[in-house]
């Protein structure tokens, strides 16, 4: 088939750092492209040069045959190349309603009417949102509407320019799966409509559902382009990271003796009560899907709640932490989800940012000790090999992967009876993700460490034992060694089943 | 290149604006015109710096113009009406300042009413009561009292002296106390956010609210001790203001609060900061004093000084958000 939207021998170079180099790329009408690189791979730099935000240093992009070099994003709208951001919120404005965000290109655009005529936007909104199938009411608020219907508003709102090329750039990271899977569906309907889609993310089970074509990127080239089917993912991520990537199976390890048991616990008001017992030197994972109680868990076990009813003990006394700080003193330390939001202090450096927990055993008589702050920050980026200058760098100058590896840094600096790790890969690209989950199973003696992930595969990847979490409760618990993997995912999907052990 | 401007340019226009003044203002480069500008700086340096603590958790106080009035007025009341000395005096008023302090915090944390409203509604209430007890009169040894009696009581030569004594320093009788006030003040705030734990947490607390609550830091406090301090510090400029003008007078202090809240803010823009911080604050205060006392020293009229002051503040936050965050991106 004759590509939509061609790319030749594209380059992209600021300053002295060369970011893309003779990249090609061609997306056709109707297919959806998957994108693939790990961070720094020159994603962003390609999205931005498609969508206009940059200028390219040499190469072709064309447009149905024609010459496409958008000056401004604005330019490359009318065009008909439109990108739906990553963060949902730059896509909408909360201020209005549906109707409102679904028309507002219509009413600040020329030969806009001066009035606003809410039957008239009403019926706009509505056509637009029909062809997409929107079931969302128009005269919601958006700040009412979840992410995901935000995303769908900003979607239907992208295709009201009538878009030959649509670039969707991880747009599935803030969603659950259900979430997502309605967003599939709007891809598929975007499909027939004969847009040709790019589509960038870093989930597997995304681009089993959505995926054409992969193409990968490495080191600012196109190291794999994979179009015949049944497509070779193993081959994609392996270019991706330029090594062999499978499942690497874990030397499971069996835990030593009990350092944190819950009796009875219960999380919220309809759930069952459930029991664990977690020993030291294990890794365990509690997985499922979105939404299932996992952070309500992890909140619980440091001090941000308590649960409704239950007793925790933690090396055999009892535990009943009423506040983080009381957590943190009894060796129970959380890598909370969502680093921007919830970790990353963003006035600090790097070594600030470590010591902040742990700040009072670092001074003295109120006074901290920058010298040691400074010598244990050295320690932990060599320990969990940062790539950084100094330690004096500025957490915005750090890679996705790299900002998560001082996450992680800031509690292993101190031992820890149970470290919690929230997610702890998300927005990570593989090659740091292993790296995190290497150094934790490395420093897993005499610890419990227990990681909340959603993401099945991550957990096959790192823990000794995964327990499954459905509605607030834990209903399934797996060695993972020769696991019975239709079991999980029964359990994952909610079937009902008898009490965890 | 820009990195050095950036950081270096604050300090290198005000070495500029010295030299300037020295060659074209006969005087001013002399220690009487130095200490000066001291003097003139040092009650809204000393507000400023109380602003500061609150700008570093994120928040803001208004209430400081309002809290040095009153502190000023609640010093002329205890001694010329309550016939106090001159320690109950100062005690009265740092209790007051402490209170409004822990007043404005327990609102905002608690309450979670948005800080610029609490404490502008805290202005509102301070500025109204602080004439209650005389009736809107001002308060001055002698004066006559509601009931037509007359107050006993006078100011303390002791009180007094905060505003009037003068410590040998190389030249006999040449540093007043507020001017000494305001350097140990400077030194013990900039030492208190920049070295120890306390400080750090509270730059955390302002920089990610939640990241510092999951470090186990007790958010909540520092926010309600950063409005203790900025209330503490307010009142020490009104002692400073009441000793110095020896009465209470209800129509001063007018310009407390904006003079304060600039001095911090171009603050800002010093070392290429770009966050609240005690040495800007101080550098801003003095920025300030000096362009003033050179322009007056060069025969510009009085009421060009707010223009003077408005001016620097809006370069300086152009210099603090517009350079320093392009050159970071």
């Amino acid at each position: 088939m004759e590509a939509t939207f061609r790319i030749t021998g594209l380059r992209k170079a600021f300053g002295p750092i060369r970011v893309l180099n003779d990249v090609a790329l061609d997306l056709c009408s109707g297919e959806v492209t998957v994108l693939m690189g790990a961070n720094g791979a020159g994603k962003s730099t390609l999205v931005k040069i498609m969508s206009g935000v940059h200028r390219l240093d040499a190469g072709e992009m064309t447009l149905g045959g024609v010459r496409y070099h958008p000056a401004s994003p604005a330019e490359a709208i009318r065009a008909g190349v439109v990108t739906v951001h990553q963060n949902i919120n730059d896509g909408v404005v909360a201020a209005l309603d549906v109707a409102a965000n679904l028309t507002l290109d219509r009413l600040s655009g020329k030969g806009a009417p001066l009035f606003y005529n809410p039957r008239r936007v009403r019926r706009e909104a509505k056509a637009v949102a029909a062809r997409l199938d929107l079931d969302i009411d128009l005269g919601a608020s958006i700040a009412d509407l979840s992410l995901a219907d935000r995303q769908m508003v900003a979607i239907a709102r992208a295709m009201a320019h009538e878009p030959k090329v649509m670039i969707l750039d991880e747009p599935t990271s803030s969603l659950s799966s259900a979430e997502a899977n309605r967003l599939f569906a709007v891809i598929d309907r975007l499909r027939q409509h004969g847009v040709a889609i790019l589509y960038i993310t870093h989930r597997m089970s995304d681009i089993r559902r959505v995926a054409d074509r992969i193409v990968s990127l490495r080191d600012g080239s196109i190291s794999g382009v994979f179009e015949t089917k049944p497509l070779d993912y193993e081959g994609a991520v392996n270019a991706m990271l330029g090594r062999a990537m499978h499942l690497v199976a874990v030397d499971v390890k069996e835990a030593t003796h009990p350092v944190f048991e819950a009796n009875d616990l219960r999380l919220s008001d309809q759930s069952r009560p459930f029991s664990m017992v977690l020993g030291a030197g294990e890794v365990v994972a509690v997985t499922g899907l979105v939404g299932v109680g996992k952070t309500l868990l992890a909140e619980t076990l440091f001090g941000l709640r308590r649960p409704l009813a239950g007793t925790m003990r933690l090396r055999g006394e009892a535990y009943a932490p009423t506040s983080t700080a009381e957590a943190i003193e009894k060796g129970v330390f959380l890598v909370a989800k969502d680093r921007a939001e919830s970790g990353i202090v963003g006035d600090f450096n790097i070594y600030k940012n470590i010591s902040l927990p742990f700040l009072e055993r670092f001074s003295r008589l109120g006074v901290s000790r920058r010298g040691a702050e400074r010598a244990v920050a050295r320690e932990q980026i060599d320990r969990l090999s940062i790539v950084c200058r100094s330690e004096r760098d500025d957490m915005s100058t750090l890679s996705g992967g790299n900002q998560q590896k001082v996450m992680v840094a800031r509690w292993m600096a101190q031992p820890a009876s149970l470290f919690i790790l929230d997610e702890p890969f998300q927005g990570v690209d593989i090659a740091a993700r292993r790296d995190i989950a290497s150094k934790l199973r490395a420093s897993a003696a005499g610890r419990t460490t227990l990681l909340f992930l959603t993401e099945l595969d991550e957990a096959l990847e790192t823990a000794d034992r995964i327990l499954v979490m459905s509605e607030h409760t834990i209903v399934g618990e797996h060695r993972n060694e020769g696991l019975d993997m239709d079991r999980l995912l029964a359990q994952v999907a909610g079937e009902p089943m008898r009490g965890a052990a | 290149m820009a990195d050095t401007a950036i950081r270096f340019g604050f300090l290198a226009l005000l070495a500029g604006l010295i030299a300037f003044f020295s060659v074209s203002a006969p005087g001013f480069l002399s220690p009487q015109s130095a200490v000066f500008i001291f003097q003139s700086v040092a009650i809204t340096g000393i507000l400023a710096l109380g602003v500061t603590a609150t700008l570093v958790v994120g928040g803001f106080d208004l209430s400081i113009g309002s809290v040095a009035t009153s502190s000023m007025m609640a010093a002329a009341y205890a001694m010329v009406v309550l016939e106090q000395n001159a320690l109950v005096a100062v005690l009265f008023c740092l209790a007051i300042g402490a209170l409004v302090g822990l007043v404005n915090g327990i609102i905002i944390v608690y309450m979670r009413v948005p800080d610029l409203l609490a404490t502008l509604g805290m202005m509102f209430l301070l500025v109204g009561l602080q004439r209650i007890p005389t009736e809107g009169r001002s308060i001055a040894a002698g004066m006559t009292m509601p009931d037509g009696s007359t107050a006993a009581g006078t100011f303390s030569p002791a009180f007094l002296a905060l505003g009037r004594h003068r410590f040998d320093f190389f030249l006999p009788n040449l540093l007043p106390v507020s001017v000494v006030v305001l350097l140990v003040l400077a030194l013990l705030i900039w030492f208190f956010l920049e070295y120890t734990r306390f400080g750090r947490m509270m730059y955390a607390v302002g920089s990610n609210e939640r990241a510092a609550e999951l470090a186990g830091a007790p958010v909540k406090a520092y926010k309600i001790w950063a409005y203790v301090i900025s209330g503490i510090f307010a009142s020490i400029g009104g002692i400073l203001l009441a000793a110095r003008l020896g009465r209470g007078d209800i129509a001063s202090g007018n310009n407390l609060l904006l003079d304060a809240v600039a001095a911090a803010l171009i603050g800002f823009a010093v070392l290429g900061a770009a966050k609240p911080n005690a040495f800007g604050t101080a550098i801003g205060a003095l920025f300030v004093g000096v362009l003033l006392q050179g322009l007056t020293m060069m025969n510009a009229p009085y009421y060009t000084q707010d223009f003077v002051k408005g001016a620097v503040l809006v370069v300086a936050l152009v210099f603090t958000f517009a350079l320093s965050n392009r050159s970071r991106r």
